[in-house]
């Protein structure tokens, strides 16, 4: 089989920690590629699949606008697998607004079709971690929550793979997915696993 | 399971994700304002700037509540807050304030010069500052989530958080030959001349890096001084007099963050370092002209 290219957006945020779990996740689903840090678009164009990293999300995604990344989303809408992680999630959303300021105006990829609440829950002093049933890798999951965001409502196209106490914190549509939560602050691979082995490579 | 908060997962995945960004210092909600529409990763809250504090003299304390509630509630950023050394009931106070963490900082006048917080008791992450190894390791022996150089604060200058850093470097190299080499006896003797358990030395030697992240602070004042640290291994970098004691903040608050994103590639940091006007940068003092070194307080304990 060949090998798999994946990129970890390297802005801003938790870069080197993406970098470190989806190399154990390729090692673990004993497939071969790399695992490198894009942040130039001629180096995302050349990617099977791209992974946005939680950070803040304003600066991430002036960053992606200003470089044409957040363009080339736009163009290849669902067609390039994407994976982004909390601040990841919440540039790819259709609508975004903050618990306590409203609507925040920032930019987005507008390709997954959510809404999304930014520090949800609330401040650091709220940051959780607590266990998740995810279905689609298996079952229960350690979820790391850092004022983390949480999907309001979920257009048709978008399926449901993970809700904590009904609220939903992570979705799949087409080859895009994201997570309200860190997978990268674990040392559990298997939702990169998931995302390397179902939506890049399926 | 019953949902965890101020876990070591928590607090240090927190600082975790303000890697790679710029932490501004801010005295008022528009200053944050600024440093949120340039891009900052998390402000700073605190009554005067570095530089004031040392033009004021007198006892510097913690931000006014206020202020500090004021700024929480206009910015969607991390909003952060200085607390004195080894003060901690300013640390409780901004703690049930809420603030997103506390720096524990030596720019403020220290309450407590033999002993540092406690900071497990805390469910807030704390920030510390550190100028070599072994203050970096006792700080994280007593809880802090994230180490940043010290520097010399309010000076503008950048020559003390590039010796702190260098200094932490090379020392975490010469922890990481003696754990590559098994030399059981050796870590035991680093670990009673940095004050710190074995456990803790052996951790760093293994990763090669410290437990945390480890920003630069301390004088960095351009786009340039903030690419000079990222490329000394920093995670990140805190501005603290060089934005707001500058004639160009806006400007300058943007410059340092692309600075600082794209810190290895000199085309941008050239860009970046256009973006600034040399004769708006803050004036600046020699370390050797200080009256006050802010680095040494809380150094020893």
């Amino acid at each position: 089989m060949r090998s798999i290219k994946v990129g970890v957006l390297g802005f801003q945020g938790a870069i080197e920690e993406h970098v470190d779990i989806t190399r154990r996740a390729l090692k673990e689903a004993g497939l071969s590629g790399e695992v490198n840090v894009v942040r130039r678009l001629e180096e995302v164009e050349v990617l099977d699949g791209l992974i946005i990293p939680g950070g803040e999300s304003t600066v991430i995604g002036s960053m992606m606008e200003r470089t044409g990344i957040m363009d080339y989303l736009r163009r290849t809408r669902g067609k390039f697998p994407v994976f982004g992680t909390c601040a990841g999630m919440i540039v790819l959303s259709r609508k975004v607004k903050d618990r306590v300021l409203g609507d925040t105006n920032q930019p987005t990829a507008g390709i997954l079709d959510v809404s999304v609440e930014r520090n949800s829950f609330g401040r650091q002093g709220d940051s959780f971690e607590t266990e998740l049933e995810i279905p689609a890798i298996g079952g229960l999951y350690r979820g790391v929550f850092i004022r983390a965001p949480i999907i309001l409502d979920v257009g048709s196209e978008v399926e449901v793979l993970c809700r904590l106490n009904g609220r939903i914190v992570a979705v799949q549509q087409e080859k895009i997915m994201a997570t309200a939560f860190h997978p990268e602050l674990t040392d559990d691979p298997r939702i990169h696993i998931f995302f390397i082995k179902k939506i890049i490579s399926d | 399971m019953k949902a965890s908060v101020g876990t070591i997962c928590v607090k240090r995945g927190f600082m975790k994700m303000q890697k790679h960004g710029v932490i501004m210092d801010v005295t008022s909600v528009e200053q944050a304002q600024i440093a949120e529409d340039a891009g900052a990763v998390a402000v700073m809250a605190l009554d005067k700037l570095p530089y004031d504090v040392r033009k004021a003299g007198g006892v510097a304390r913690t931000a006014g509540l206020k202020v500090i509630e004021e700024i929480m509630d206009h910015v969607s950023i991390p909003v952060m807050a200085k607390c004195r050394i080894g003060h901690v009931y300013e640390a409780r106070v901004l703690e049930e304030l809420g603030v997103d963490a506390i720096d524990e900082s030596e720019v403020l006048t220290p309450a407590d010069e033999k002993r540092h917080i406690w900071k497990w008791d805390f469910k807030v992450p704390f920030v510390n500052g550190a100028r070599d190894l072994g203050e970096a390791l006792r700080r994280i022996e007593e809880g802090a989530s994230m180490i940043r150089t010290k520097g010399e604060a309010g000076t503008g200058n950048v020559a003390e958080a590039v010796r702190h850093m260098k200094l932490v470097r090379s020392e975490i190299r010469r922890v990481r030959a003696v754990v590559e080499e098994e030399d059981w006896q050796e870590i035991v003797a680093l670990a009673r001349e940095f004050r710190v358990s074995y456990q803790l030395v052996y951790e760093v030697g293994r990763l090669g890096r410290l437990p945390v992240v480890n920003f630069a602070a301390g004088g960095i004042a351009t786009p340039a001084d903030a690419a000079l640290m990222m490329s000394l291994g920093c995670d990140g970098i805190f501005v603290g007099s060089g934005i707001f004691k500058s004639e160009d903040p806006m400007e300058r608050a943007r410059a340092i963050v692309l600075a600082t994103s794209f810190w290895d590639d000199p085309e941008i940091v050239a860009e970046a370092q256009r973006m600034i006007d040399e004769r708006k940068s803050m004036i600046g003092i020699g370390v050797s002209e200080l009256e006050l070194k802010m680095q040494e307080r809380g150094a020893e304990a």
